[in-house]
């Protein structure tokens, strides 16, 4: 018996270890080959560099225009992110406390738009905000970050509500014996007591818009303006299949977000977890 | 008194639902409708004045036998990545759920790939078949990794399987670890008492206990699957010879390559259809799958 659980825990670890292998891989290769030259990435793509080139990395932030690129990419996150839960949690907070029939109506239109795909709504976007009012190329940043909150309000919504239903109602109810206004209440008990599931929402939130693609592609038409994604596709046209110069590019865009996953992976995967508890 | 309370009502409700209700309109609700009313009308060009056509741009629709290939295409890609991606998501889940030492730095490894989008993972993986797999193959002699698997119009598609089974069943993964935790452990242990097997053990009282998270990743990973756009962008660009164009590339292009508005918003109001039909059944049937425990 106890031979075959020393077995079973061997197998098992062996799996394991094939599993991170394939999982890890493609990151690994995306490293070494980071710091060759062409040739070297043609003829030795799994080897390590026989010499680690810097080189490149400069090239990419001065073609890739990293700096701004950068930069966009991380305002339009943070903001579009901050407004989302901000909104999301007020709109939640309201629809739980005060159950009105239009409420509800409103609650179940919102989940209920959680199923429309983001392909069914594009073509009138552009429609309306491109060819009709024409505001896309004069304020396409704080378009975006209206879309974003429009998109992303829904499910936020839908997060709190479910948060803020177990929360209960004494505490407010104290504080409103205490004189604390409907506003005060919010901002002062509420939102305090928000804190985990707000993290896990913001978390959700940062890991898609910083990765979106689709949406930014349509809206941002300038240089200027792009985000990461957008850059990195105008990258990929400019430089077909010179690898010296994409594979640096990749892991650029990419650091950013894995030092992130490096500094809050505990959070991250607790967010997910509980993100999909209904 | 009383009048002055349902103004301050009022008030409130503007205050904290207005933002929500203001953007979530202007980017959900109304181009919704305006899709749909965008459908009636037919236009060369997005600039053009709209001519009213009735269901002209449907039966345009009905007639693109390139939109239903996608479609049919992204059918298949959904039948094999929510097969797949859940079986490996659960796998892992159980694997890392068994008490190794390792578990939690395996956690976190095999999540990493959800951190980065489909566009930059499509570049990544188009490095490894293109360079990498077909320098493996060369220099071993293994005929079906020497052949770029991208110009392939099969290989191409499971190309794109495997990508997508790479980058999300970590995801999967963290949310069947979350039911698989919640299992009882009494559950477990008095089915062992009772003389089950782990394989009894697994099908007998394991995976039914499961059915609320395989709602939770089946909903995820179909949804996924429809719109899947960017990997489909960056890794293949839909080639070779269109072969594996998906359903939200055919929509994409129709609209913005092609300038066919009216067209391609017919064919994005039928693939709504099909999603809302095909999520709504999902989540209803399964449910009634549920089981207490």
């Amino acid at each position: 018996m106890a031979k075959r659980k020393i077995m079973t825990s061997i197998f098992t670890y062996v799996i394991a270890i094939i599993a991170l292998i394939c999982f890890i891989f493609p990151f690994y290769l995306l490293i070494i080959n980071s710091f060759k030259s062409n040739g070297e990435i043609l003829v030795s793509p799994f080897s390590l560099p026989t010499s680690w080139d810097f080189s490149q990395f400069a090239d990419v932030i001065e073609k890739m225009n990293f700096a701004v690129t950068f930069k966009n990419t991380f305002l339009i996150t943070t903001i579009s992110t901050i407004l989302i839960v901000f909104f999301s949690a007020m709109s939640a907070y309201h629809l739980v406390r005060k159950p009105s029939k239009y409420n509800k109506i409103f609650f179940t239109i919102l989940v209920a738009s959680m199923v429309i795909p983001f392909q069914s709504l594009m073509i009138p976007l552009m429609h309306i905000y491109g060819a009709k009012l024409q505001v896309i190329d004069v304020i396409p940043i704080p378009l975006l970050i209206a879309f974003y909150i429009g998109f992303g309000s829904a499910l936020s919504i839908f997060m709190f509500h479910g948060f803020i239903k177990s929360i209960p109602l004494e505490i407010e109810e104290a504080a409103r014996i205490d004189g604390c206004s409907t506003l005060q209440t919010f901002f002062l008990i509420v939102l305090p007591m928000l804190k985990p599931i707000t993290v896990t929402i913001a978390i959700l939130n940062v890991l898609w818009i910083w990765n979106d693609y689709l949406l930014p592609s349509l809206v941002l038409n300038n240089e200027n303006v792009y985000t990461m994604p957008v850059q990195m596709k105008v990258f990929n046209g400019t430089y077909m299949n010179n690898w010296e110069l994409l594979i640096p590019a990749i892991l650029m865009t990419i650091v950013p977000i894995l030092i992130m996953y490096m500094i809050g992976q505990k959070q991250i995967i607790k967010g997910v977890m509980q993100g999909s508890i209904k | 008194m009383k009048r002055g309370s349902k103004l301050a009502d009022w008030g409130n409700s503007l205050l904290f639902l207005g933002p929500t209700t203001l953007f979530f309109a202007m980017t959900v609700i109304i181009p919704f409708l305006y899709g749909i009313y965008l459908t009636l009308f037919k236009m060369d060009n997005p600039t053009d004045p709209m001519v009213f056509s009735g269901i002209y741009n449907y039966l345009n629709a009905m007639d693109d036998k390139d939109f239903w290939e996608s479609l049919w295409l992204t059918l298949k890609f959904v039948f094999a990545t929510v097969f797949f991606v859940n079986m490996v998501g659960f796998g892992l889940a159980y694997l890392v759920t068994s008490g190794m030492k390792i578990q939690n730095s395996l956690r976190t490894a095999y999540f990493t790939p959800n951190l980065i989008g489909g566009l930059l993972l499509g570049y990544i993986w188009q490095f490894i078949f293109v360079q990498s797999l077909p320098a493996i193959g060369g220099k071993m002699g293994i005929r079906w990794l020497e052949l770029g698997w991208l110009g392939d119009p099969d290989m191409a598609f499971w190309a794109l399987v495997i990508v997508t089974i790479w980058q999300t069943s970590g995801y999967m993964m963290i949310i069947f670890i979350a039911g698989l935790i919640s299992i009882p452990k009494d559950l477990i242990e008095a089915s062992t008492i009772d003389g089950a097997g782990p394989l009894r053990r697994l099908f007998n009282v394991t995976l039914p206990l499961m059915v609320p998270s395989f709602v939770v990743t089946v909903f995820l990973s179909l949804k996924n699957a429809f719109m899947v756009y960017d990997l489909n962008f960056a890794l293949t660009k839909g080639g070779p010879f269109d072969s594996t164009k998906m359903v939200s590339m055919h929509v994409v292009n129709k609209a913005f390559v092609e300038s066919n508005y009216g067209t391609g918003q017919a064919e994005a109001i039928i693939l709504f259809v099909i999603v809302a039909v095909v999520t709504g059944f999902q989540v209803y049937s399964s449910k009634k799958m549920e089981v207490e425990a």
